[in-house]
């Protein structure tokens, strides 16, 4: 009963403030893990919303079966078929190694996250004006170049909030990939809880993704002000952000979460 | 020897089981400045969206500089054009709406170099000395740098004149430019209209502003459920019409 309650703080201490190679690289693999998923989920939920608007019957199917299928199946379920279906190389790119199971859960992933950013962005493009797009042509531009220049930049600012809910989840997702034997941040500390039974591991990983979440928090406040120019006037300082960042219930307002 | 700008011919269109226009012709030549009048339904600003291809026509053609728009002559049937040039179609029909649709999230310089720069290829310091001149002309030199958030409602629709004259049009349409601004808005929008139509711009002007259509149109046109029902000079148009349905809509409107 004992150990439930006390809390190991040298261990704790040891985490955070020194930690070891292998946790840093565990940490690492997080991290890329996390950025790269999102990247490309991005990049898929941008395709698939734009099929899904295509004039081409079939293209609009295909991103219809594409979001109910993996919004409608486990993510678990997704990266364990994913790496099991399929023969990943390991790559060796010098003094980095990326384990089949880190490109196989990336992958899994990526796919997982194209069909929840499928929707998001489809909701920033019908957000914009359609007398955008109307006025865009009227100047002679053609759909890709309207969509690039005016109705997606519009967009962007009704996507980045709920794109970053997205991370933050990503970010706490990858735990998962120590299922298929992903060497992140979860494993390191479940495999020092298995050797050592320190619960207290796992506080310190729990540690280590708030201050991911964090970190990136303060990033998209960025980014949101940025894409916030044409209200110029009415900034919020960076502290009035996180406050409303922070609440969950702004932060609903804001839209976002799954 | 007056030269046909715009030239519709027997245009049909309908929204689902809705006929929209029934069989619409109109020409237009250089320098006119043609205001469509009408009640509402009557298909004025379908027919003016038909123009740039906004809307898709069912039967008939419209020709701009000679030039189809929207359709291309394959066999003697009217097939739809490929998208890019439509677009080039485009660049020659300037539009403004009724709610102005500038980009927000452009400056109102940025605004009107924007078609110029990415569509006609025009080098970027050409297009913004062209713009500031624009943007003068229309009163608006000391707001390139604003956003249209923060400009008035006629402010917008002026930078949206602007825009359209950047790209150089043979042809600018206007679909109730003035129907959703305060009175003394209309009159800097309608100003700026004016001095255009003096200046030998050609327009076609769908509007409710009669005062308008009296002083500065060539010609007068009145739609009535989806046709052309009596066309003329403003003189002959507001003092002795003949359409019994044209003079019951001007004894209601004026």
């Amino acid at each position: 009963m004992n150990a439930l309650v006390a809390i190991d703080w040298h261990v704790i201490w040891l985490r955070i403030f020194h930690p070891n190679g292998v946790f840093a690289r565990a940490l690492w693999a997080t991290v890329w893990v996390a950025v790269f998923a999102q990247a490309v989920g991005v990049l898929l939920g941008l395709l698939a919303a734009l099929a899904r608007m295509s004039r081409f019957a079939p293209l609009r199917w295909a991103s219809a079966v594409y979001a109910w299928i993996f919004r409608g199946t486990p993510v678990l379920v997704q990266i364990f078929y994913v790496y099991f279906a399929f023969n990943w190389p390991t790559l060796h790119l010098g003094f980095w190694t990326i384990t089949d199971a880190a490109i196989a859960g990336t992958v899994a992933l990526s796919i997982n996250e194209g069909a929840y950013m499928r929707e998001i962005i489809r909701a920033g493009i019908d957000a914009v004006d359609k007398g955008q797009m109307e006025a865009a042509k009227s100047v002679g531009m053609t759909y890709g170049q309207a969509m690039r220049r005016i109705i997606l930049p519009q967009a962007a600012r009704v996507i980045v909030p709920p794109l970053g809910n997205e991370f933050n989840n990503m970010m706490k997702t990858t735990s998962l990939l120590f299922t298929i034997g992903l060497y992140e941040t979860f494993a390191d500390a479940e495999q020092n809880y298995s050797r050592f039974f320190i619960a207290d591991y796992f506080l310190a990983a729990a540690f280590w993704y708030l201050v991911l979440t964090t970190v990136w928090t303060i990033v998209q406040i960025r980014i949101e002000r940025r894409l916030a120019v044409s209200e110029r006037g009415d900034e919020l300082s960076i502290w009035e952000r996180l406050q409303t960042a922070w609440n969950p219930v702004t932060a609903w307002a804001r839209g976002g979460g799954r | 020897m007056t030269e046909v700008v715009m030239h519709a011919e027997d245009v049909h269109k309908s929204f689902g089981r809705l006929e929209v226009l029934k069989g619409v012709s109109l020409e237009v030549t250089k320098g006119e400045t043609v205001c469509i009048i009408g009640p509402s339904g009557s298909g004025k600003t379908t027919f003016l969206r038909c123009v740039n291809h906004l809307e898709k026509i069912d039967s008939g053609r419209i020709e701009v500089n000679g030039q189809l728009i929207g359709y291309r002559e394959r066999s003697g049937k009217l097939v739809e054009d490929s998208e890019r040039s439509i677009a080039r179609q485009r660049t020659q029909i300037g539009m403004v709406f009724q709610r102005f649709n500038l980009f927000p999230h452009k400056t109102a310089l940025e605004n009107v170099t924007e078609g110029p720069i990415l569509v006609l290829d025009m080098p970027k310091e050409h297009a913004v000395d062209k713009a500031k001149v624009l943007l003068g002309r229309v009163g608006l030199a000391d707001k390139l740098d604003s956003y249209p958030g923060k400009l008035s409602g006629g402010q917008q629709q002026r930078v949206a004149i602007a825009r359209a004259l950047a790209m150089e049009p043979a042809l600018i349409l206007f679909d109730e430019a003035t129907s959703a601004l305060d009175p003394e808005a209309i009159g800097d929008v309608l100003f700026v209209m004016e001095e255009l139509a003096h200046e030998g711009m050609t327009m076609i002007i769908v509007t409710h502003e009669m005062g308008f259509a009296r002083e500065a149109a060539d010609r007068v046109v009145m739609m009535d459920d989806g046709l052309i029902i009596e066309e003329g000079t403003p003189e002959h148009f507001f003092v002795e019409p003949e359409h019994a349905r044209t003079k019951l809509f001007l004894s209601k409107i004026l």
